[in-house]
């Protein structure tokens, strides 16, 4: 007989979700323990297991239906030998309801129960429901004071939050959480728990960026190297450049950094490279992306070729392209593309960071302050100018000995910067 | 023995005690009422549910009246005043055999004779003690009796002569507008007598609102009623077959003559006799205190209806009595009663009938206010039935949309100010009211303007 799947409640309080997708398509066969389907309440997102083996002999509820009510069934199990011509009659009751059991890795406390049985009736005690119970005027009231009714107990008929309730909030827990009214801009909003805000609509760069980024922190695996690079010599050299200028450039830090990386992607391309499943492909440039904060969200101009490039070609562009990204006139293939990328935060003062690998390059590097310190050298102490780098790295396609081999070359390069001039 | 020890044992067969102990025995609980007179109490016997079927009577009577006014032509119309009053004794007799049935129904054990705290758990009816672990003082109240004014029975009535009158009194005195006072003298009124009412404060209906009194006022003074406010009667001369009222009406003395007088002063609780001597019961100004669950301060003991104090209705001693039985069976989701929400009804001609908070005393608590009119002239409805007077006031509070009070006068109001007490209740706000459906047409289209009036939108006006 054709068994049910229903939608599991996940956590105690859990009386509907969306079913966010099928990992299973109709036709399918399952194992028990197999991973079917994702479910996301408004805490989170989790996964859905098979604990009945068979295949999946119809879906019921799509993917992206909302407010799926707990133990409605969403699917059809059919087991060995049964056909689809089976499920007729499946959806009426008399079907064996699949028990299923949920991963609740993912979600909060609240959920850390072993009892998520979809044959939990449906519980009339409102404490348990989601959905919170208020009469008008006890919304209007908490609304108007800024209070988030999740927080409040009920005290009128099955828990409902009624008047007194609202009004028995402690004046100064209405304050912390929203200060006196009158301040906010006029179209801000409060949130369920009572916090005020306003919108700020995502331009598509913040869309593509957060995507990109989510996707890149989810599936490249990442590592971390860090190392500490000594300034004194690129400070001294890039002041004699700068000095000869007459004020026709002047190099930053960064230009340096840029020009070593680049250097140091040439004389080690085992770092210039991107995973592909069948495939490590190295790049034959050094195109350095640079991050770039810009008023409209993170952008990254590329500098071919930099290995080719000399420091104050590398600065002019780095100035033009930088000035045309905060701008937003950057061309497509001004910013998309790139082998390796930088990012520094130094000129903020900070020290060190981690950032996120941006797919499809293998490595970016993260670039903090250059701070005088007592450095011991030779058993003697010095005061030195130190730059901590941090890479991160697709272990998939750069692995530790990889990256520490290339910060080698990087820091070699930064310390002894007459080299990346040769 | 077994048949004298209950889980509760409730002293008042009103509509506080049986009700109390229906529910009582519906949770499974073993019961019995202790009542001195007539099961359903006062409200049933001597109040609420006789006066109405006198006030039918004169009701009918007066469109009989008017009836040219509907197109009829009525010839030789008299009434029965024997027939009336029996009409209403049966009404009350036929209820009252339908409580002693619903406890039967339910097994509660009813015990005749008057029932008194007798020690820890305890109850003594004459020589008998029954014994209870929770024992619910439902007793009442009676009429208040001022120096000077007492009744006798014979010319000087309570309510209880006055609803059962042997002939129609020419001149009629009532003493006091409060609800029982008004609709006596709206009966007689509407009967024939010469009615004179006499008030201490400066309006009738005082708990109601001001605009209420005046509307009400003006109706009875244009059915020829005589009113006669900030004044009290301080002395009856009792003569051979009439009493000569001494009206003081501020400090000067008006004396006049009248056939029979009904003095309507208020009541006080039953508290004596039931032997609260010997606990830890509290009185505030002759009322049981107890808490929001009525219990009282001697563990054990609880107290529901009139004898806990006002407002003293029916309909609030039966609630006490649910609330009360259900915290004691230990049910979680019981509540305590929200005096703002409990409705007041008179059923004199026009009625009156209210819930929540006056315009004055919304004020005085220190709303900002919206207040909506809706008039009876402005409803299709009430043109058809030919009765164009009356008005539909809603108070909100301006903030939260709160209604905070709802007043009405004219024909059925008593029927309609449900749907704002259930809208209160559940804490609607306007907006809520103003998205409800009303039937077209219904007298209760008038509840839906006045709040459409309260924020401008009334349409038929």
């Amino acid at each position: 007989m054709p068994i049910n799947i229903t939608m599991p409640a996940l956590s105690p309080t859990m009386t509907e979700g969306t079913l966010a997708k099928w990992l299973k398509a109709e036709g399918e066969s399952v194992e028990s323990g197999d991973v079917i389907a994702e479910i996301e309440t408004d805490k989170a997102t989790m996964e859905v297991e098979a604990v009945d083996e068979g295949i999946i002999g119809k879906i019921i509820i799509s993917e992206g239906t909302e407010n799926v009510p707990v133990n409605d069934v969403i699917a059809v199990l059919l087991e060995d030998g049964e056909s689809a011509d089976d499920i007729g009659d499946v959806s009426a009751a008399s079907a064996p309801t699949a028990p299923v059991i949920s991963d609740v890795s993912a979600e909060t406390s609240q959920t850390k129960q072993g009892d998520s049985s979809p044959q939990a009736p449906r519980n009339d005690d409102s404490q348990k429901s989601n959905r919170i119970f208020a009469s008008p005027l006890a919304k209007r009231i908490a609304a108007d004071k800024g209070i988030d009714l999740s927080t409040i107990k009920g005290s009128g008929p099955r828990g409902r939050i009624v008047k007194a309730d609202v009004e028995n909030v402690k004046a100064d827990a209405i304050a912390s959480a929203a200060p006196a009214t009158g301040v906010y801009p006029e179209d801000a909003k409060v949130n369920v728990f009572g916090m005020p805000y306003v919108e700020i609509p995502n331009n598509n760069i913040k869309k593509v960026t957060a995507r990109r980024l989510s996707e890149s922190k989810q599936q490249v695996p990442h590592f971390y190297l860090s190392v500490e690079c000594v300034l004194d010599n690129l400070l001294s050299a890039r002041k004699e450049l700068n000095e000869k200028a007459n004020g026709e450039y002047k190099l930053s830090v960064n230009d340096f950094i840029i020009k070593a990386s680049a250097m140091a992607l040439k004389s080690y391309p085992a770092a210039n490279v991107s995973w592909n499943d069948d495939a490590v492909h190295q790049y034959l440039h050094s195109d350095i992306s640079v991050a770039v904060a810009t008023p409209n969200g993170l952008i990254t101009p590329i500098i071919k070729q930099a290995e080719t490039k000399g420091l104050r070609a590398i600065s002019d562009e780095m100035k033009e392209l930088a000035g045309r990204a905060r701008e937003g006139k950057l061309k497509p293939d001004e910013f998309q593309g790139g082998s390796f990328s930088i990012s520094n935060l130094g000129m903020f003062g900070v020290k060190d960071f981690a950032a996120i690998v941006n797919p499809p390059q293998s490595c970016i590097l993260a670039v903090g302050a250059g701070e005088q310190m007592p450095k011991v050298v030779n058993g003697e102490i010095k005061i030195q100018t130190v730059m901590t780098v941090t890479l991160s790295t697709d272990h998939r396609s750069v692995d530790g000995a990889v990256g520490a081999e290339w910060l080698q070359h990087f820091k070699q390069y930064i310390e002894n910067p007459v080299s990346m001039l040769v | 023995m077994s048949d004298k020890n209950f889980d509760v044992i409730v002293i008042g067969g009103g509509p506080g005690g049986y009700v109390a102990a229906i529910r009582a025995a519906q949770l499974k609980m073993k019961v019995a009422v202790i009542e001195a007179n007539h099961l359903g109490g006062i409200c049933l016997n001597w109040g609420c549910i006789p006066t109405k079927a006198l006030l039918r009577s004169s009701e009918v009577y007066h469109l009989a009246q008017h009836a040219e006014a509907y197109g009829l032509k009525i010839k030789g119309l008299e009434f029965d005043l024997k027939a009336v009053v029996e009409r209403s004794r049966g009404v009350a007799k036929q209820l009252s055999g339908g409580i002693a049935h619903l406890l039967k129904k339910n097994k509660v054990t009813v015990i005749d004779g008057f029932g008194k705290l007798a020690g820890k758990g305890k109850v003594q009816v004459d020589k008998d003690t029954y014994s209870a672990k929770h024992i619910i003082i439902a007793t009442g109240a009676r009429a208040r009796v001022l120096p000077g004014l007492e009744p006798d029975g014979k010319f000087v009535w309570t309510y209880k002569e006055a609803m059962v009158p042997e002939t129609m009194p020419e001149k009629l005195l009532v003493i006091g507008s409060g609800a029982i006072g008004i609709e006596f003298a709206s009966f007689y009124k509407t009967m024939g007598a010469d009615v004179t009412v006499v008030e201490m404060m400066d309006r009738i209906v005082p708990v109601e609102d001001a605009e209420i009194s005046d509307l009400l006022e003006k109706a009875l003074i244009k059915q020829g009623m005589k009113i006669i406010k900030n004044a009290k009667v301080s002395k009856l001369d009792r003569g051979k077959d009439e009493v000569t009222a001494h009206i003081d009406i501020k400090g000067k003395v008006e004396k006049q003559t009248f056939d029979r007088v009904i003095s309507a002063v208020g009541i006080v609780a039953n508290t004596e006799g039931v032997g609260l001597e010997k606990t830890k019961v509290k009185l505030d100004r002759g009322h049981i205190v107890t808490d929001g669950y009525m219990q009282t301060d001697e563990p054990g003991v609880y107290a529901i209806g009139d004898v806990t104090g006002a407002p003293w209705l029916a309909h609030k001693a039966s609630h006490e009595g649910i609330i009360c039985i259900e915290k004691i069976a230990g049910i979680k989701d019981v509540h305590p009663m929200v005096k703002e929400n409990i409705p007041g009804c008179t059923y004199c001609h026009p009625q009156v009938a209210s819930v929540g908070l006056t315009e004055a005393a919304a004020k005085e608590a220190g709303y900002k206010i919206k207040v909506g009119r809706f008039p009876f002239m402005g409803n299709g409805k009430a043109i058809a039935l030919g009765e164009p007077e009356g008005l539909i006031k809603t108070i909100f509070d301006e903030k939260t949309g709160e209604l905070l009070g709802a007043h009405m006068i004219g024909a059925e109001v008593t029927e309609l100010i449900q749907g704002y007490v259930i809208g209160k209740s559940a804490e609607l706000t306007e907006a809520e009211f103003m998205h409800t459906v009303f039937p077209h047409p219904t007298l209760s289209e008038m509840m839906h303007e006045s709040v459409l009036d309260a924020y401008g939108k009334a349409i038929h006006f």
